[in-house]
Formats: structure tokens, sequence, C-alpha cells
């Protein structure tokens, strides 16, 4: 038995405390480590689910649970945590992972085991963990992670020496490549049925003050003889230049500006090829139908309306390509260091960058991501302007009005278009939006505080072909279903308003129809900024979800005679202006126009009050944006 | 030896964490992160806009404003990154 630390006064830990009475049976098991050692991955690959996993801390702020599929245990539930440090919590996230462990998160049963991740290749740290996770008395099976970084970087772990210092089993593993994993197994039948594993229990630091911890767990390392990894040599190469003085932050502008032009030339001829082909699929299915009001339905409501939206699903996948290489990669950390400067003089936390840049792809993950922010007038505040970034809903409007009203103007040799850089624009203002209200929230409600940027960089790594693929498969089978329900649903929606009320047996002509009537009767409203009644029953629509314009228009331009046969882009240049067509993305990049984010809101703040103030807010500054925008255009062109 | 504050110490250089003078959550923060005395610590690089910088701890990279550094004291071991110390801490 080996007893070593030193200070303790109070009584042995016990193992694993025997119930009393009958063979509980186990159910539950808890996956819980340091933040970014990789439990979603191994999550993943134990239940055969695909929460998201990526290369920096903080990516699980919630808890999720999933069967044990793929090792053939579907009896038993494994719970994912986001990462903690210690037991001690500051942050809500933190929070949640101790209450889940400690069995106090209602509607949660209390794991019957704890499966503890760790780094491999910074053992000395993530040891700290071990000792407060084997204090909650449960058993706990010790997985270190990463074993291909350790092997390739030169790191040497004796596993039987540690188990023997631990007093808990200890297996290596590599959760990315699904190495060792048949340890879970194993250790599962003997936890569950108390076999004993042959290891004696050990005195932990009861005190348990990092200090404590820390030295605790150097003096194991250094007993088992443990040697930790070179450091990587590429990550040292490759920060030189992409945190160089210069080349640094050109780097960050080349890959922004490379992401928008991409998302043109490669995507905008994907996008139109496959119109052409939907348009065509449409008119040879319609023919199979008799010519009566189902057709008109399903060929002019339905149909125009779901496949104006899906012909964005190109750019929305090469989009997420580039998230997710820059995510996988490690350089997200990286441009948060890059950042920070400009995150500080709005006095927000360069923490609340990683939640920002999220909101790239949707804000309502970004706004569950905020929960790694410790101070709450921080996070409040992250909470406020991450629907300002320009989320990918927009990106169907967006390339929509472009191609549709800016000519294929090109510089520099053709790397650079006109088409990428007014999209590069509407980005940058719905960012200077964020910043500005950011800067105006931190001089008035929020006195500046002084939470600490503190950013581990992780190792950089090669993002894989199957995590990229399975991460564009996620997105665009989620696009796919908001296109067959939320869109289909208003796009039907908008159809039926559109053709009632019925006089004699004739639907009415659309601009009789009710919803021809509620466009004329806003249209006043919407005419200063260049919109016409049929855009602005869009904007109504878009309420729901972003993307929901473009099928709306796509089934009013459809159903209207005279644009009946032109495509959508061709029958907004006949019906708007170029002065109304900018007023309207740019109407976008501030308008919230999103349900989901405001019902997060709502969940993530606990009070109707702050996505109340959002709505209004937003939708104001996007009125007055996009007046000054027609009125300005107007007068120039 | 001299005791700077890290934020002080050039880049390129490397010591040993002295004390940390920081309100507990943050010190308890960083204190799982490595930052701790006894613990050896290099001055990696300092990002574009020169603040914050990045600091190698412990194997690990973490990246401080110089606001945090200053009331993070090291003793200074070398100025050239090359013979640092591979093992961390004394025995507590």
């Amino acid at each position: 038995m080996s007893c070593h630390v030193t200070a303790v006064a109070e009584p042995l830990q016990e193992k694993i405390p025997t119930p009393p009475g009958a063979t509980p049976r186990m159910r539950t098991v808890a996956l819980i480590g340091p933040p970014n050692c990789g439990k979603s991955t191994l999550f993943n690959r134990l239940t055969g689910m695909r929460q998201k996993v990526a290369n920096y801390p903080g990516v699980t702020v919630e808890h999720h649970s999933g069967r044990m599929k793929s090792i053939g245990r579907n009896d038993l539930t494994l719970i994912d945590l986001p990462g903690i440090y210690s037991l001690a919590t500051y942050s809500e996230d933190a929070r949640v992972a101790v209450e889940v462990l400690t069995g106090k998160m209602p509607g949660v049963p209390k794991p019957d085991c704890v499966l503890l991740v760790l780094d491999a290749t910074h053992l000395n740290r993530q040891l700290m963990l071990a000792a407060p996770v084997f204090s909650i008395g449960l058993p706990t099976l010790v997985l270190l992670n990463m074993s291909d970084q350790l092997e390739a970087r030169g790191g040497k772990i004796d596993t039987l020496a540690l188990a023997r210092e631990l007093g808990h089993p200890v297996a290596l593993i590599s959760a990315a490549q699904g190495r060792g994993l048949e340890a879970i197994p194993d250790f599962l039948l003997r936890a569950g049925s108390k076999l004993d594993d042959g290891l004696r229990p050990v005195q932990l630091p009861v005190l348990q003050s990092a200090a404590s911890c820390r030295s605790w767990a150097t003096q194991v390392t250094a007993r088992t003889k443990y040697q930790s990894p070179a450091a990587s040599l590429w990550t040292r190469r490759l920060d030189s230049v992409l945190l160089h003085r210069v080349f640094g932050p050109l780097f960050f502008l080349v890959v922004v500006i490379a992401v928008f032009q991409v998302v043109f030339t490669l995507g905008q001829p994907l996008s139109d090829g496959m119109g052409t082909f939907l348009t065509g699929a449409g008119a040879k299915a319609a023919m199979l139908l008799p010519d009566n009001w189902l057709r008109a339905l399903l060929r002019d409501g339905l149909w125009n309306g779901v496949q104006s939206v899906l012909v964005f699903l190109p750019q929305i996948l090469l989009l997420f390509l580039f998230i997710g290489i820059l995510e996988d990669s490690g350089y997200l950390a990286r441009a948060a260091l890059i950042a920070d400067r400009v995150m500080r003089s709005i006095g927000l936390n360069g923490k609340a960058f990683i939640p920002l840049l999220s909101a790239y792809a949707c804000a309502v993950p970004a706004i569950m991501a905020t929960r790694t922010i410790e101070n709450k007038r921080e996070r409040i505040a992250t909470i406020l302007i991450a629907p300002f970034m320009t989320c990918s809903a927009r990106l169907p409007i967006y390339t929509l009005i472009i191609a549709a009203f800016i000519p294929n103007q090109r510089f520099l040799g053709g790397l650079l278009g006109l088409r990428a850089l007014l999209m590069l624009g509407l980005y940058v203002i719905g960012f200077l939006a964020a910043l500005i209200t950011a800067k105006m929230l931190n001089s008035s409600v929020m006195k500046a505080s002084h939470a600490p940027f503190i950013l581990e960089l992780p190792q950089y790594r090669w993002p894989t072909v199957t995590s990229l693929g399975l991460r564009l498969y996620d997105r665009g089978k989620l696009f796919l279903k908001k296109a067959g329900t939320i869109i289909l649903g208003v796009t039907f929606l908008v159809w039926v308003l559109s053709v009632l009320p019925i006089h004699g047996g004739q639907f009415s002509a659309l601009s009789t129809s009710v919803i021809g009537h509620l466009g004329h009767w806003i249209e006043p409203l919407l005419r200063p900024l260049g919109f016409n009644w049929k855009i602005g029953i869009g904007l109504l629509s878009s309420i729901v979800a972003r993307e929901v314009i473009v099928g709306t228009l796509g089934t009013l331009y459809g159903m209207d005679p005279a644009t009946h046969s032109l495509g959508l882009q061709v029958a907004l240049r006949h019906d708007i202006t170029l002065g109304g067509a900018i007023a309207l993305v740019v109407f976008f990049a501030f308008a919230m126009q999103c349900t989901s984010t405001l019902i997060i809101v709502r969940r993530e703040t606990n009070s109707w009050k702050l996505p109340a103030l959002q709505f209004c807010y937003m939708t104001t500054v996007a009125y007055v944006a996009a007046l000054v925008a027609n009125q300005v255009i107007s007068r120039l062109f | 030896m001299d005791v700077l504050a890290l934020s002080d110490a050039k880049v390129g250089s490397a010591g040993v964490v002295e004390r940390v003078d920081l309100p507990d959550e943050v010190s308890h923060y960083l204190a799982h992160l490595g930052f701790l005395p006894g613990t050896s610590v290099e001055i990696l690089r300092r990002a574009p806009a020169g603040d914050p910088r990045v600091y190698r701890i412990d194997g690990v990279e973490v990246g401080l404003r110089n606001e945090t550094a200053k009331h993070i004291f090291l003793r200074v071991i070398s100025d050239t990154a090359d013979n640092l110390p591979t093992e961390t801490i004394e025995a507590a």
C-alpha cells in the first residue's frame, strides 16, 4: 500500500463503498476530464452518436447522454460532461459537470461509475483532477487519451505502475483512432459485478487545494517514470508564422477573404447547376399531375418555395467545411489570441471570441457556448451581441441578392471578386454592430469587469477527412430537414393565404388575396426602404427563420403571372431597385429574424426581458440602416 | 536570482514561478493550468499586437494578457530557452 501524501488529517479514502443489501444494477456511467482532453470524441466512439467535437477547450457545455451501443452495452447510459479542472466551479458549464457527477442534477441519475479521461501528453497537470474525482468514491477507470500523440513525440507511461499508485485501473487509449478501448467493457464488467481488480486503495491529498493536488500529481508521475513528450515542433513552427507580428494578421485576413471567394467561385456554379436540375425535375414531375389546383399548389406553391432554399446547400456546406477546418486544426484559439486586442478595446473578455466566432455558423450554439464565460455581465453582453454575427442562415438571402444585382467583376487577376467583397462587407457591418453594441453596454449598463483572458493553445492537428465529412453530412441533413419542415410549412401557409378567399370556386388573384392585402397594408412602412409588398411578406415570414424569406419569395414570384416563368433572380431584378436590394441585405445583417435564437436566449437568461429587448433593438437598427442604405444608393446610382 | 513580473520577462527567457498575486478565482484557474510556485515557465512569443503573450508552462501553451501576467512573479533562470530544467516542481 502506498501512502505518501503529507499534511493530511482526514481519514483514508474508501475505494468502492459497498452498498448495503442486494447487488445494485449498474446503469449510468459518467465521462469526466479536463477541457479538450477528448471526452466527446470518446463519447461518440462508445455510443455511435455524434456530439460536436473540435480542437479547443470548452466545446461541450451541456451534459449529453447516450447508450453505449458501440461496445455492446445497450443497458448502460453514458453521460458526456463539460471539461473541468477541479470540483470547484466558477463557470456554468463546470457547475453542470460537477452536479451530474455528484448526483445533484435534477433529472439525471447519479452515475454508478466514472471514466476519467486525461490527456496523456500533459499528465502532470491532468492528474490534478484525479484526486478530487477519486474522492467522490465511485469506481473509476483512468483513460489516458491521445496515446498516438504521446508515442509520436517520444513520451512514455507505465500504466501498471500508475494504476498501483492511483489505486484505480488505468488504460492508454486513442479515442481519435479507436485504440485501447477494449479496456472499457472489461472495466464496466468488473465494476458491475464488484470483481476485485487487485488494486489497493491509496491515500489521496484530501485538502485538495490546487497546490496539494499538484504536488501529489508530480510525485506520482515521477515515481511511475512518466516521460512527458517533447513539444510538438510543428506547432512551434506554425505559430512562429501564424502568430507573427505581420504574417499572423495577414494570414487571418487571407483566410477570411478566401472563404467568401470560394463560396462564390465554387459555390455559385454548383448552386446554379442544382437550381437548373431542381426546376427541371419539378416541371417534369408536375407534368404527371392533372392541371388543377393541386398541381398549382405543388409546383407554384411548395416546390418553388422549397427549391429556392435548397439550391443554397453547396454554399452552406462550403462554409461549414471552412469552419470545420479552422476548429479541428487548432487555429481557432490562435485567432482568439490575435483578436484579443480588439475584444479588449470594446470591454469584452477574449474568451467571448470563441462563442462569437461560432456564431458565424449559428447563434444558438454560440449563445450556449457563452457558458464558459465566468463573469455574468460579460456573458450577458456576449449573448446580446452574438446574433449580430453573420450566421449561415443569412447566406441564402445574401447570395441570392448579390448574384442577382452585383456584376461578376474581378480584380487582382481574377483572385478577388466584387461579389465576394460585398459579402465580406456584410459580414464586417454585422461585426461592427456587435462591437458598437458591446461598447455601449460596457460604458453604460455593464461596468468594465476584470475577468482575465486565459487561453490554452492546443497543439495543431490535421483535421481528419472522416471528422470533416461527418460534420458536413450532419449539417447537410440539418439543412434539408429545415427545408422539409419549417420552410415547407411556411411556404404552404403563404400559398394558402395567397389564394384565399375563394370566390365562386375560383382562387383569388395574388394581389387581392389575404396575403396581398396584408402585404399592401404594411407596404407604406417599407416603401422608404425600397421594399415592395412581396419583400414585406418575406420579412414577416422570416421571423421564423432567416432562410424562409427565400422560400416565401420563391412562392410569391412563382404565383405571380407576371414573373411566373422567370427565375427568382430575374424576377427580383425586375421588381426592386438596386437600392432596395442592398437595403434588404443590410436589413438582414442586423435584424433578429430567428425564433430559435430568441428561445435559447430566454432559456439561458431565464426571462423574456432580454430576448424582447434584443428583438426590438436589432429590428430598429436594421430598419434605420436599411433606410439609410436605400436612400444613399438610390441617390448615387 | 532576480524576481520579475512575468509580463516584464523577455521573450525567449525562462524561469520558475515564484508566486501568483491574483484573486482566488483567477489564481485557482491558473493553478490548474500549472501556474503554481515551483513550476518552470518559458516566455514563448507575443501575439501580433504585442499583448497577450504566450507562455509555455508544463508543456502547455497558455495565452495571458499582460494585465494578468504582471501579477505573476518568476525567478529568471535563463535568458534563452535552451537550458530549461525538464522536471518542474519541488516536493511539497
